[in-house]
């Protein structure tokens, strides 16, 4: 069969960017807006400073921190997504969550200018995973969504396997925090 | 008139999967595009390998074969790219497929009640009857009671024609 009508091309529009964190989990590489990023820290900075959690049907916490007067679960983003299994060096804090991100390094910050939605194909779970995918550098790579990580019922587990001392004393945060 | 004329005649895209061949309407196609890199990320959907870049466009893979010659393709020569439905939306998916394929016009028998669901019916060419694919029963998507929250996923993000959506925080 020859070549039929093409693909119209992506009608052109006036475009917005938005910063990004490229983050990588082993080999694979992901996107989150660093809008949504409250701060970055160093995984050893747990070291005594985080509490430890044990849900059965959450098996991808393992940690929790206390940060102003918030429980934030730690979540192995490895776990998260089925990949290989990976400790994490880093911790995204995410902004308006409470979930504390592990995962293996920064890549690089940069910005996109277009967020395509996630293909109806994809129609299970990477459906609350993703605001979408983006094409940079002839690359794509998956945009992540801040409160994908832990669903409510998540959440409802996971408070409910907390120790009951866990409301004592804050924990002194010794991270970088990210200014917009 | 002539016969043709009279049996209402359909045209439909021949794809091959290793030694067989399918059908697809041929409204159905947007091209035949060569294999280009598939970029993959962690999801949970059977079939889908990821996702192609056309154009400036993502395109989902989907490997179909599996399903209908029970095997995976281990090579592949082209990429046919189709049109999905989803309700009232549309998408395209590309469709890896091992040969070259072929435009033909041919009469649509209507498939039947023992037919599985991907086959939307048949017809007959070159001495062989091949099935017609149904990309809806084939390929992933939500169920009907999905696409209503899908619909607000994508207004989320901008939605433009095509899924284009501008980026926001």
């Amino acid at each position: 069969m020859p070549p039929t009508a093409p693909l119209p091309a992506t009608k052109p529009g006036p475009l917005r960017s938005e910063q990004i964190i490229l983050f990588r989990i082993g080999e694979q590489l992901f996107a989150l807006s660093s809008a949504s990023v409250q701060e970055v820290r160093s995984a050893d900075s747990l070291s005594g400073a985080a509490g430890d959690v044990r849900a059965a049907e959450v098996p991808k916490v393992r940690k929790f921190l206390r940060r102003g007067g918030t429980t934030l679960f730690v979540v192995n983003s490895a776990a998260h997504f089925g990949l290989p299994a990976s400790e994490g060096i880093l911790i995204f804090v995410l902004r308006d969550t409470r979930t504390a991100l592990l995962v293996d390094a920064i890549e690089k910050m940069t910005s996109m200018t277009r967020l395509q939605a996630l293909p109806l194909s994809f129609c299970h779970e990477e459906r609350r995973w993703y605001r979408g995918l983006t094409a940079l550098d002839q690359t794509v790579v998956p945009v992540v969504h801040p409160q994908g990580f832990l669903s409510a019922e998540e959440l409802l587990l996971l408070d409910a396997a907390l120790p009951l001392d866990e409301a004592s004393g804050e924990q002194t945060a010794t991270g970088s925090e990210l200014t917009q | 008139m002539t016969v043709s004329a009279e049996l209402d005649l359909k045209s439909f895209v021949l794809l091959h999967l290793g030694e067989r061949r399918f059908a697809v309407s041929a409204e159905d196609i947007a091209e035949l595009v060569a294999p280009s890199r598939v970029f993959r990320f962690p999801h949970r959907t059977p079939k889908m390998e990821g996702v192609i870049l056309r154009r400036s466009r993502i395109v989902p893979v989907c490997d179909i074969a599996e399903t209908l010659i029970g095997k995976r393709l281990l090579s592949r020569r082209f990429y046919l790219i189709a049109l999905r439905h989803y309700g009232q939306r549309t998408e395209w998916v590309a469709l890896p497929v091992t040969g070259e394929c072929e435009l033909i016009n041919a009469e649509l028998m209507a498939a039947g009640g023992s037919d599985e669901p991907h086959v939307a019916g048949w017809l007959s060419h070159g001495g062989e009857v091949i099935e017609v694919l149904n990309l809806e029963a084939l390929t992933p998507g939500p169920e009907n009671s999905l696409l209503a929250s899908t619909a607000r996923e994508q207004l989320d993000v901008r939605s433009a024609p095509g899924s284009e959506a501008e980026a926001r925080p």
